[in-house]
């Protein structure tokens, strides 16, 4: 009773409160922003010579925003379907005021989100930030990884343009090497057994509406799995003397200086290198020289081109897809194979495997754009 | 001597086996039903002794051996007994070449078209192979300039051997067959662009003059396998030179539009009435350039002042044609200028570029309306490619007027942005300050 009474006098309040501090406050008494406030005022950032690596997280969530609202711009002019998808972005390039200006940012914020989301992880593997006890964050922070490359490919045919179209064509064929499931895999992906309209309508599926609406759960978990635990102290600062910075409205302002950055560079890149739309895809035309998929996907395309037909008594291609997959298992679960960082103990086998994979993957890249 | 006795025995020979073939009660076609029959697929079994002996006889008479191998007609099945007759299933050379059994040997020059007409002119026994295939070159050649001269008894003009091959025969579209397109000017050339063999008969520079003219262009170094090249202006089996009334005939097979502007113009008649071959006197015959706006020049490079003196009214008429088409030159060169320059900056000119392709329709257009000498058709339709050119200029200016709007526009972000980024850097340090 005594409690209700409380909760009562506590609910009265907040109308009273804002009634003589003006909408803040009045909003503050309804929708209870009182605990987040209490959360963003508690909420600090360790500070030491590392930080600099937490802004990648809120400059990757400013790009993520940056295409939600771009994206959600084309889609008034886009049109999905084989004979129009082509005819719209040119019109969206040069009919629709700044048009051009939307279509360009989304593109290069889309790789450019990519390329802090790689940075992003990869400075969170090389710092630990993954042991315990923040497993469920690096877990949901590598689904978003797969979720973004996910949303380069299927985005990357929406222009329906000829050099999009065949490197659809050889990315959804590289499936059908798996034994059993490959087969219904490919034609999943492709909606039939070739590349077509169909194909261009279930990728635009995937990535407006699916891709979407899986991103924002797993997101929301990520950020508020972040909020939880708060940032992760390097191992090598843990037994340095502990300083902080709030991040209200300290590290926040920071960011978003660092977001006025990203934009500036966003608004150059759209203005002096609009993004090309290339020809219209033609089905029965023959294959253009130099196919290749977007640069983050072309480690594994340089690989599987550079496999033997066959390694012993297996397909070249099949050993490869199998090794990707078993490697994107490992780093799904690298939190709970890095038993040593887990007991926050140094894990330098780890430490070197990481190396060796960007040096790998850095590599393979430099042969693809060069090959 | 010895020839004239081996002449008379040949002729012996041949006499024995038509009495032969007479008194067994054979037609010709039946000698060709046995021996081709022997070799089908599938019917000839064990060895073959034509190959087994003549593989190891070397030079003339082994060759064949070789050269056969990849032959149409050996890959069809037929074998050596398909065309020369008699038994391969002989060991003994006198029983494999039995004239008894069809053989006949190597045929002589004047032979040779009936020689392979007795399977290609039949129609029956050519659907069994390929039913598309023609029938009547034995009857096309007997025709043509080499066939009507073989008639005559001249030995050295081409049979279907010199021009196919006599072992070794490849389908016509097959690249190593003599008679596949890019090839055939070779063969011709052969014997047509050899002034020893030709011995004055014909002029020899034809083949050269073909090798620099736009057809040769397209066939040989673009790979244009519809280009023609010497038979599809001369014919191939029913090969002739084409005479001055049929010129426009044959080069309207494929200049079509042309060839019927020019039968309409005031040049038809007039060429006719000097017995002027009509394509040819301006374009040349094996020598067919490239179709240039200079050959309308006053001048230099005119074909048109061959007869034209500079007064008349056909002058008139060229002077205006060129220059209607230099003018939609200028301005079609002056939007692509324009046009690429704004590409090059990144601007989406897509819709520019298809106005330039328009207006670039509209020139190719005219200068084949310059085939009517109608220098108002001309004009008409270079104003029509002018007034495209001219929209296309205008996309092009607006794309690079866009461009230094975004240029500009980029300026003003950019101090926004920075004007932004100066007052949170000043925020922070002002609130740090106050912290400390």
């Amino acid at each position: 009773m005594k409690a209700t009474e409380e909760r009562q006098e506590g609910s009265v309040q907040g109308p009273g409160q804002a009634e003589s501090g003006g909408v803040g406050d009045w909003l503050r008494g309804r929708l209870g922003f009182a605990s987040v406030e209490a959360l963003v005022a508690k909420k600090t950032v360790p500070l030491h010579r590392h930080s600099i690596w937490y802004y990648l997280g809120g400059m990757t969530l400013f790009l993520f925003t940056i295409q939600v609202v771009t994206g959600i711009l084309l889609l008034l002019y886009y049109r999905p379907s084989a004979e129009e998808a082509f005819e719209s972005v040119q019109f969206i390039m040069t009919d629709v005021s700044f048009g051009w200006l939307v279509r360009s940012i989304h593109s290069w914020s889309a790789n450019l989100m990519i390329a802090t989301l790689f940075v992003h992880m990869f400075t969170v593997y090389f710092l630990k930030a993954y042991r315990k006890p923040r497993e469920c964050t690096w877990v949901t922070g590598v689904l978003l990884l797969f979720l973004s490359l996910a949303f380069g490919f299927s985005g990357y045919l929406l222009p329906w343009n000829s050099l999009a179209f065949f490197a659809t064509r050889v990315g959804t064929e590289i499936p059908r090497v798996i034994p059993g499931v490959g087969e219904f895999f490919m034609r999943f992906l492709r909606g039939g057994d070739e590349v077509t309209g169909a194909t261009l309508t279930r990728f635009f599926g995937f990535h407006v509406a699916i891709l979407p609406a899986v991103t924002t759960v797993v997101l929301g978990i990520h950020i508020w799995l972040v909020q939880f635990h708060g940032m992760s102290r390097p191992l090598r600062e843990e037994g340095t003397e502990r300083r902080e910075m709030k991040f209200f409205p300290n590290f926040l302002l920071r960011d978003i200086m660092g977001w006025l950055v990203a934009l500036a560079l966003l608004a150059a890149l759209a203005a002096l290198f609009p993004w090309e739309l290339g020809e219209k895809a033609d089905p029965f035309a023959p294959a253009p020289a130099g196919i290749r998929p977007e640069w983050f996907f072309l480690f594994s395309f340089e690989t599987l081109k550079l496999l033997p037909a066959h390694i012993l008594f297996i397909e070249g291609e099949l050993l490869g897809v199998v090794g990707f997959t078993a490697g994107a298992m490992f780093w799904l679960l690298v939190p709970f194979l890095d038993r040593k960082a887990a007991r926050g103990e140094p894990s330098p086998a780890f430490t070197v495997l990481g190396i060796l994979i960007v040096l790998y993957m850095a590599v393979m890249t430099g042969i693809g754009f060069l090959s | 001597m010895a020839n004239n006795r081996f002449g008379l025995s040949r002729i012996a020979l041949r006499f024995a086996v038509l009495v032969y073939a007479l008194a067994s009660g054979w037609t010709f076609s039946h000698l060709r039903e046995a021996t081709v029959h022997a070799a089908e697929p599938g019917t000839s079994k064990g060895v073959d002794y034509c190959v087994e002996c003549h593989r190891d006889l070397g030079d003339n008479l082994g060759s064949p051996v070789v050269e056969s191998e990849g032959d149409v007609h050996i890959q069809k099945g037929l074998g050596c007994v398909g065309c020369h007759g008699g038994d391969s299933s002989q060991p003994d050379a006198e029983r494999a070449m039995d004239p008894r059994k069809g053989f006949t040997g190597r045929p002589e020059p004047s032979a040779v078209p009936s020689f392979c007409g007795k399977c290609h002119s039949d129609a029956g026994f050519m659907r069994r192979y390929n039913p598309a295939q023609r029938v009547d070159q034995e009857a096309e050649y007997a025709s043509s300039g080499h066939g009507t001269r073989l008639r005559a008894g001249n030995k050295k003009v081409a049979t279907c051997l010199n021009c196919h091959g006599s072992h070794g025969i490849h389908p016509v579209n097959h690249p190593q067959s003599r008679v596949y397109a890019p090839n055939v000017a070779k063969t011709c050339g052969k014997c047509h662009a050899d002034p020893k063999y030709m011995q004055s008969t014909l002029p020899t520079n034809q083949v050269d003059e073909y090798a620099n003219s736009v057809h040769a262009e397209a066939l040989l170094v673009k790979n244009d396998l519809s280009a023609p090249t010497c038979n599809d202006c001369h014919g191939n089996h029913g090969a002739s030179p084409p005479g001055v009334s049929s010129v426009a005939n044959v080069c309207g097979t494929c200049h079509t539009r042309q060839a019927e502007m020019f039968r309409k113009s005031v040049h038809d008649s007039a060429f006719r009435a000097m017995d002027q071959a009509e394509c040819l006197a301006c374009h040349a015959n094996h020598r067919v350039l490239r179709p240039d706006d200079a050959m309308l020049a006053e001048k230099e490079g005119s074909v048109c002042a061959a007869c034209h003196d500079g007064e008349d009214k056909g002058s008139q008429t060229r002077a205006e044609m060129a220059s209607a088409l230099t003018g939609l030159r200028d301005r079609l060169q002056r939007a692509e200028s324009l046009i690429d320059r704004a590409e090059k900056a990144g601007m989406q000119v897509s819709r520019a570029s298809f106005a330039v392709a328009e207006s670039h329709d509209s020139l190719v257009n005219a200068r084949v309306l310059v085939h009517t000498f109608s220098a108002a058709a001309v004009k008409a339709e270079t104003d029509r490619g002018m007034t495209i050119a001219d929209k296309s200029y205008r996309m092009g200016q607006d794309a690079l007027d866009e461009l230094q709007f975004r240029r500009k526009g980029l300026g003003a972000s950019l101090v926004v942005i920075l004007v932004a980024l100066v007052a949170v850097y000043l925020k922070i340090q002002q609130i740090e300050r106050h912290e400390q």
